[in-house]
Formats: structure tokens, sequence, C-alpha cells
């Protein structure tokens, strides 16, 4: 299994987060693209769209289970991945990467957790 | 992300745990809890790179690489299953047969030895036990299989329905494994096995059964399975499994044979309409509700446990099981309400769901009223909140016979 990339953060809801001046790039882990198996569908919020911290954005389906996208940070979406909607098993092969789900402009990031925090997590 | 439906094969609603320890059985690693059982396969599946579930308190592989990928192989060629954890009772005894006419749905004493038969244990109220394959081994012996979470029930209810017979019921599930061999290229690979007597496939038809021995491991080979596609079940020692396992997937690896876990068989067994008990069936569901009708012999004489309730019938409006085929690519999953188009009534719900990865459409089955059971019906799926538009269809969704001409080419291209 992929480790988790040292330079992103990561949450307790198994998304990673790279933050790139007031932007975040928000993904899902390598651990939580495993967990769910072969993703077939992803549902993601519209670009200009305001979301509020903790709550769900997005949907993530395998075949056998459902996985929610939470926005880990208050904000404006203002990128969407196009392209991991149209081929949702990119997911499982490039979590950390082509992968990536939305971009949102925050004013305040809540606390995160670094790639060890985060790898003791789901030992 | 957070895991919203743990819809997984082994989230039997009702499973209880098992009653028994299984004998004979691999030692349990470090990282496995006390009460965890575990195949006498794990150690391979453990260095296969498999990924466990939790299935009726054992430990079976979920998916060694990737769901996807299992599923088309064995639709294409062909994939192994590790069913160690399924129950098998055996039924011996001069009155054997009576005995299982009376004890199960079906009239077990019209098969022939070497013939195979689905059949029901039902409650004496009409509901359903579990849904079991018996094998006819001998004139007076026949081994039952039992869903892993109802193996202590089935045995159990085996044994007091039988006890007015001449015969003896005895649980081997700790005795036998059972590997799975399904696909198209299934009887190729199992041809080209070594030390295999391949004239033991000559008559052996789809649900049959045969005794042979395999480098001198006693084996009971049947042509079943849980998948839609040919296939064969091998019954044997547990000591004898791994090798058995090994030799299968080394002679079969170049024709794409691949080692498939439960999350496979589960979307496998959806595509082919077949229920799984737990979902599809229930202690509360009758056989017609399920469209098992034909698996009750009303016509064999003298009386069977669950005789009257099924004569007399569920409620005329008691829902009945349907395939749904919804729009766009949102599976419905069980649990899920079924609502009418034009308006909030709910008329049904879904019992499992998955975007069908062999037709690329989102399929479901479902209980559904039966004013809205017939073929073409326009129904909704509510998907977490999002209504979704589904059409009643016949099942199963998917049989191998319709998509022969498919299979055929398949086989060509490989081919040339």
């Amino acid at each position: 299994m992929t480790e988790p990339a040292a330079d992103l953060q990561y949450t307790a809801e198994h998304e990673w987060i790279a933050v790139d001046g007031d932007v975040a790039t928000v993904g899902i882990t390598a651990y939580a693209a495993e967990k769910l198996g072969d993703v077939v569908y992803v549902d993601l919020p519209k670009a200009g769209s305001t979301v509020s911290a903790a709550t769900v954005v997005g949907e993530i389906e395998s075949t056998k289970s459902v996985g929610e996208l939470f926005a880990p940070v208050a904000g404006e979406v203002i990128e969407v991945n196009q392209a991991v909607i149209d081929q949702p098993d990119l997911v499982n092969a490039d979590p950390f990467g082509a992968a990536w789900m939305i971009k949102v402009r925050f004013t305040e990031l809540p606390p995160l957790l670094t790639a060890a925090e985060y790898a003791a997590l789901t030992d | 992300m957070s895991t919203l439906d743990p819809d997984r094969p082994g989230s039997q609603k009702q499973a209880p745990p098992p009653a028994a320890q299984p004998g004979g059985g691999a030692p349990e690693p470090a990282d496995a809890a006390p009460d965890e059982l575990l195949s006498p396969l794990h150690e391979l599946h453990v260095e296969a790179g498999a990924l466990f579930t939790d299935f009726a308190g054992w430990q079976m592989p979920l998916r060694y690489k990737s769901d996807l990928a299992e599923h088309h192989a064995v639709r294409r060629a062909a994939g192994l299953f590790d069913l160690s954890h399924m129950g098998e009772i055996v039924v011996v005894g001069p009155e054997a047969a009576d005995a299982l006419d009376y004890a199960l749905a079906g009239r077990l004493s019209a098969i022939a030895e070497g013939q195979a038969k689905y059949s029901l244990l039902l409650a004496r109220d009409g509901g359903i036990l579990d849904d079991l394959v018996v094998y006819r081994t001998g004139a007076d012996r026949y081994l039952v299989v039992a869903n892993a979470a109802n193996r202590a029930l089935v045995a159990e209810e085996l044994r007091e329905r039988c006890s007015i017979f001449d015969c003896l019921v005895e649980d081997e599930s700790d005795d036998i494994a059972l590997i799975a061999l399904q696909g198209p290229l299934s009887a190729e690979i199992l041809r080209n096995l070594e030390g295999f007597d391949a004239a033991v496939l000559d008559g052996l038809g789809y649900y049959r059964c045969a005794a042979t021995e395999w480098l001198g491991h006693n084996v009971l080979l049947a042509r079943t399975g849980y998948t839609g596609e040919d296939g064969f079940e091998f019954y044997l020692a547990p000591d004898a499994a791994p090798r058995l396992w090994e030799a299968l997937l080394e002679t079969g690896g170049g024709s794409g044979l691949v080692p498939a876990g439960l999350a496979a068989r589960d979307t496998l067994r959806l595509e082919a309409g077949m229920p799984l008990y737990g979902h599809e069936l229930t202690r509360q569901t009758f056989p017609v509700q399920a469209g098992l009708g034909r698996v009750v012999a009303l016509s064999k004489e003298g009386d069977f446990v669950g005789r009257a309730a099924i004569e007399e019938g569920p409620a005329p409006d008691a829902r009945v099981l349907v395939g749904l085929v919804a729009e766009g690519r949102r599976a419905g999953r069980a649990g899920y309400a079924i609502v009418l188009p034009d308006g909030a009534q709910i008329v049904g719900e879904v019992t499992s769901g998955a975007l069908s990865p062999t037709l690329g459409l989102p399929i479901s089955m479902a209980y559904v009223d039966p004013y809205f059971a017939a073929v073409g019906t326009l129904l909704h799926l509510d998907v977490r909140g999002t209504r979704v538009p589904a059409s009643v269809v016949a099942l199963p969704f998917y049989s191998r016979s319709s998509q022969d001409s498919r299979s055929s080419q398949d086989r060509e291209e490989k081919t040339s």
C-alpha cells in the first residue's frame, strides 16, 4: 500500500490536503481508496459553491460501498477535478496525485495531521 | 472520507456467531483476534496480499487486488474462491432420503446419486431459515451445504427433524474445506491439472457431482457454483486444500485464472440474480416472495416442515422480489427505499445493489409491493436523498447463455 506522502497534511476522515497559499487541494488517501475497493462513481460539488468545514460535499462509490467526501476546510470551491468524475478508477490508481477532488479557497485552516500522525492512525 | 454504507458481502444481517471452532485449521497469526475463524488457506491468502473481511466470524478474503479485475476474470476466464467457511452437514442412513423430504422444502428422494439440488430449510411458519445445496453422494448419503452464518442452526434443525428417521446427521464442516473454480475456462483448466483424472468430467453435467481422488486425497467434485458461470467446487480435507489451491493457480494462471474474493463473488451472484441469505432471503421471507416457489415440492407425499404455512401462503399484498435497473451510475444499496415516481409513498426496499461490472448499469434486487412488480414498471430509488429512476426488469440481469456469442468471441481472440 502507498504510504502517506510526507509533504501533505491529513484528516482523521482519511483525506489529504495540500496547501498552496489560501487554496487547499483535497483528495482521499491510498488507505481510504484501498478500503473502498475499485471506485466506480465520484460525485463532487460544483465549482463556485460554498462549503462548510466537516460537512459532506461529495460521494465516492465502489462496487461494494459508498464513501463520503467531507470538506476539511470552509470556503469556496474554486475548481473541481473533472478527470476523476470521468474516470473514477484514478482514485485507486493515483489517490495522492491525479485523483485530487476539489480545490477550496479558505480563510482559516483547522488543525490537521502530519503524515506520521496519520500513518499512526491507520496502523 | 468515511464509509457510509458498509454493504459488504460479510455483513449478513442475521448472522449469529458460529458455534464451533474449526478443527485442523491454520494456526492463528498474532494479528487476528482470538475468536476469529481462519480458513486452512489463510496463510496463502496473506502471502497473496488479500484484504480480509469478517464473514460470520471467519476472516475471509474480500479481495486480493481489484474487485473488478477478479469479477471480469470469472466472466471471461476463471476465478478461484476459498469457501471453506461454508457449512457441510452429512445425512446418512437407510432413511436419509425420507428424512430430507421431511426436513427440507424439496423432494430430495427424487435426485439420483451424483446429482445436486438447490433447496430451502423452512421454519414451521413458512419463513426461510437457510438456502442450501444438497448433493446425493450415495444411495443413503447426502451432503447438505449451508451458509456459514447458519451452519449451527442448520445442523441443529436437521438433527431434530431427522431424529424420527433411521439416519445420522453429522456436522463435518470442520473437516471439509471448499474451493470453487468458476468461469468459462474452468473445465479446460481442470483437464490440465496434473494428477487429475479428466475422465471424471465425462458426463459431469451442471449440478452433478462425483467422488474422485487427487494425489491420494479424496475429493468430492461438483459442477456447481454461485457466479452464473460454468464451474466446479472441490470438497476436500483441510490439510489437502492448500496444495490443490496452489496447483490450480499454477495450472490456470496462463489462461487468466486469478484468486477472487468475496466482493467479486457478491457482484457475480447479484448479476446472476442469485439470492443471498440475510439480504434477499430471511426468516420472514416466504419462498414464493423470493421467486423460489418452484423450490418447494408441494406435490410430494407426506408432511414436511413448513408445509401447512406454505399451502396457506403469505398475505396477498406481501412484497415480491424484483430486479431493478437504474439510470445513471449510482447504485441502489441494501436498505434504500423505493418510492413511486409521482409521490412519496414507499413501495419497496433494496436488498442488494451495485454498479454491475459486466453490464455497466446500476442493478439492484429489491422487494416491492406486488402491484408494482411487473416488468417495465417505472419506480424511483431513494439514493441518499436523491431520486433515481429505475425500471423493473426480469431476473437474472446476466446469464451466460445470452452472452454466449460474446464469450465465444473472447475465446477466439485468446487463441488467435
